[in-house]
């Protein structure tokens, strides 16, 4: 279980996030929604421990985030991070050295489903394959929560189709936790369960989202620009 | 993308909603076994929780069956399935009626308009 305690970041004069308290359920496919430079990103790095907090604190498990909690952790970033000269074979091979909990056999799996060819070079794939990859690379990590930043981005839509598809086949919501931040909320609004609604560096809704439909007979997004006006 | 989904009722009740009137239809036949939890979350591109909380809700409705290590299966009482048939017609009369009501028209109107539609129909088809 993740838990933000009193949690503030400030770069320089900016706050990024401020006073954050929330305790993230286990098991579910979350999805973290709010504009650009709303602090998703800064939320997201600080579970992965790549961000420390000013204020606060960050716990998995009961535990302060640190280097020994990123074993339990696997983020996507929004930005390609490899190697362009390794085959999709050899980055494969990279992570299973860099990470314990790296399943080779899964990732090859998840590739193979993608049909993405695993001789080619990173550098010569589409962005698409590019994209297919980082999704392999990190539900191939046997960690119970993985944090997917914006992952279908400028991906066109038979590539998010296969992303979809790839995540719900690979990953066991028995064990693990998704935390998704994507602009694309419609679009894979039936496969979050719950939405964390962060403005400003404020979280300021955790929802069920089967209860924003039954209740508020709304869309995510129409919900998010509710809770928008209603902070405003 | 998976399929469309109305974004003001759970998703669960729709696809509780799809899988019955797959059943009625004669798509999914008694006894027959739905796919599991994960594989009907990738067909129709929905959390697998909410697939979870579907299954149950069919189990609940006794229209389906889960036989423990095998998976979920179309009940094979076919009372129930009668059931779930007679309470579909209801639903969708009340639904025509309701909307039939607040166009104003009365209840006769409505007999009266099904009537000749149906012997419309009969004609055009003989």
């Amino acid at each position: 279980m993740i838990t933000f305690e009193n949690v503030s970041k400030r770069y320089l004069t900016k706050h990024a996030l401020s006073d954050v308290n929330v305790t993230i359920p286990e098991g579910k496919i979350i999805g973290l929604v709010g504009s650009n430079g709303s602090g998703k990103s800064t939320f997201m790095k600080m579970i992965a421990g790549l961000v420390g907090p000013s204020e606060g604190k960050v716990m998995i498990d009961q535990e302060p985030v640190s280097r020994r909690t990123a074993n339990k952790v696997a983020y996507l970033s929004e930005l390609d991070a490899y190697y362009s000269f390794f085959s999709v074979k050899e980055t494969i091979d990279f992570f299973a050295s860099q990470f314990q909990d790296f399943d080779v056999e899964k990732a090859n799996d998840i590739v193979d489903f993608m049909e993405v060819d695993s001789s080619q070079k990173v550098k010569h794939l589409s962005k698409g394959n590019r994209g297919r990859l980082k999704i392999a690379l990190t539900l191939a990590r046997e960690v119970p929560v993985i944090l997917m930043d914006e992952p279908l981005s400028g991906l066109d839509p038979m590539v998010r189709d296969s992303i979809v598809k790839g995540l719900l086949s690979f990953i066991d919501l028995e064990k693990q936790t998704v935390i998704i931040t994507t602009h694309e909320v419609t679009e894979i609004e039936p496969l979050l369960e719950t939405v964390i609604a962060i403005r400003n560096g404020k979280v300021l809704a955790l929802e069920d989202v089967e209860t924003i439909r039954e209740r508020d007979r709304m869309r995510i997004v129409d919900w998010l620009k509710k809770m928008y006006q209603e902070e405003a | 993308m998976g399929e469309e989904f109305n974004p003001s009722k759970p998703i669960y009740l729709q696809l509780v909603d799809r899988i019955s009137w797959e059943i009625i239809k004669g798509e999914r036949k008694t006894g027959e076994k739905l796919p599991s939890v994960r594989e009907m979350a990738i067909q129709s591109g929905v959390n697998p929780n909410t697939v979870s909380r579907t299954y149950n809700e069919l189990e609940r409705m006794e229209i389906v069956e889960t036989k423990r290590g095998q998976g979920t299966f179309v009940t094979e009482q076919k009372e129930k399935l009668v059931e779930l048939r007679e309470q579909l017609k209801i639903n969708h009369i009340q639904n025509f009626i309701e909307e039939m009501k607040q166009m104003g028209f009365s209840s006769e109107d409505m007999i009266e308009g099904i009537r000749t539609y149906v012997t419309n129909e009969k004609e055009n088809q003989s």
